[in-house]
């Protein structure tokens, strides 16, 4: 268990950097940005899955990872309208908006599972 | 603020390979602390809730923070809140790639399906990204031009 964990935790630490990395490479940053929602998590974690369960296993978390997916819209449009609509006297920088946001993404992602998943 | 908000980017695509030292290796410590824990979290989660409220998380916005503080502190708030509007043309090929995850788990190979989910996100990112920056451009120019007179 402990073992499993720790594999988990180096190999989607690895691939978030491998894509983090070529998002801070490239400009615009409206592009680098779409590298900010990869399937890092989703690759390394799904991989083990198929490595330990069934396809039916993996179709299950993908269909919720698209309720997921619906979540993290509503987390980085929220993100954004605050981000390019704040004025220059305003206490709310990028790392206190993208954590408190983490909220937004939590209801979104938990009422879709109520609708329709659970 | 209409459909197409107004960001300010660079018109053209750049690929700066000096870019990723200069973040500096701590901006990389906490990308693959928080990665590697909500990897690991995701598991658990799975393991203990079952995979509907574990795939919920493949798609956690984990990095995002750190992120966006990052491209602030480089290129100035406007650029970090154009990141946040790439992460959510992102999300929509995240969307795509769980949906062909749903749609052929049970039917394809492990390899053929993680390595057809990974190209349909880049490609639907990439198209998405694109309708985007033509649109935004397109608008700039109509303002540029100014009122139709007559």
């Amino acid at each position: 268990m402990i073992g499993e964990l720790a594999v988990r935790f180096l190999l989607g630490g690895l691939v978030v950097c491998v894509f983090a990395a070529i998002g801070d490479a490239l400009k615009p940053k409206s592009l680098a940005g779409i590298f900010g929602a990869a399937p890092s998590v989703a690759l390394v974690t799904l991989a083990l899955v198929f490595a330990k369960e069934d396809g039916a296993y993996a179709a299950l978390e993908g269909r919720s990872m698209v309720a997921g997916a619906v979540a993290l819209l509503a987390y980085s449009l929220v993100v954004s309208r605050v981000l390019l609509r704040r004025t220059g006297q305003s206490p709310i920088n990028a790392l206190v908006m993208g954590s408190l946001a983490w909220i937004v993404w939590l209801v979104v992602a938990f009422s879709l599972w109520g609708l329709f998943l659970r | 603020v209409g459909l197409v908000p107004e960001v300010k980017t660079a018109g053209e695509i750049t690929v700066d390979l000096g870019q990723p030292g200069q973040s500096g290796w701590k901006a990389y410590v906490v990308r693959f602390a928080f990665g590697g824990a909500v990897t690991a979290s995701a598991g658990l989660i799975a393991q203990v809730y079952g995979p509907v409220v574990g795939g919920l998380f493949l798609a956690f916005p984990a990095i995002l923070p750190a992120s966006i503080t990052l491209i602030e502190s480089h290129d100035g708030g406007r650029a970090a809140g154009a990141g946040a509007l790439g992460a959510a043309i992102g999300s929509l090929g995240l969307m795509a790639f769980g949906a062909l995850v749903w749609g052929l788990g049970l039917h394809l190979s492990a390899w053929q399906v993680l390595a057809g989910s990974a190209l349909i996100w880049l490609v639907v990112s990439a198209l998405l990204w694109g309708m985007f920056e033509w649109a935004r451009r397109s608008r700039q120019q109509a303002q540029r031009n100014g009122p139709n007179p007559g």
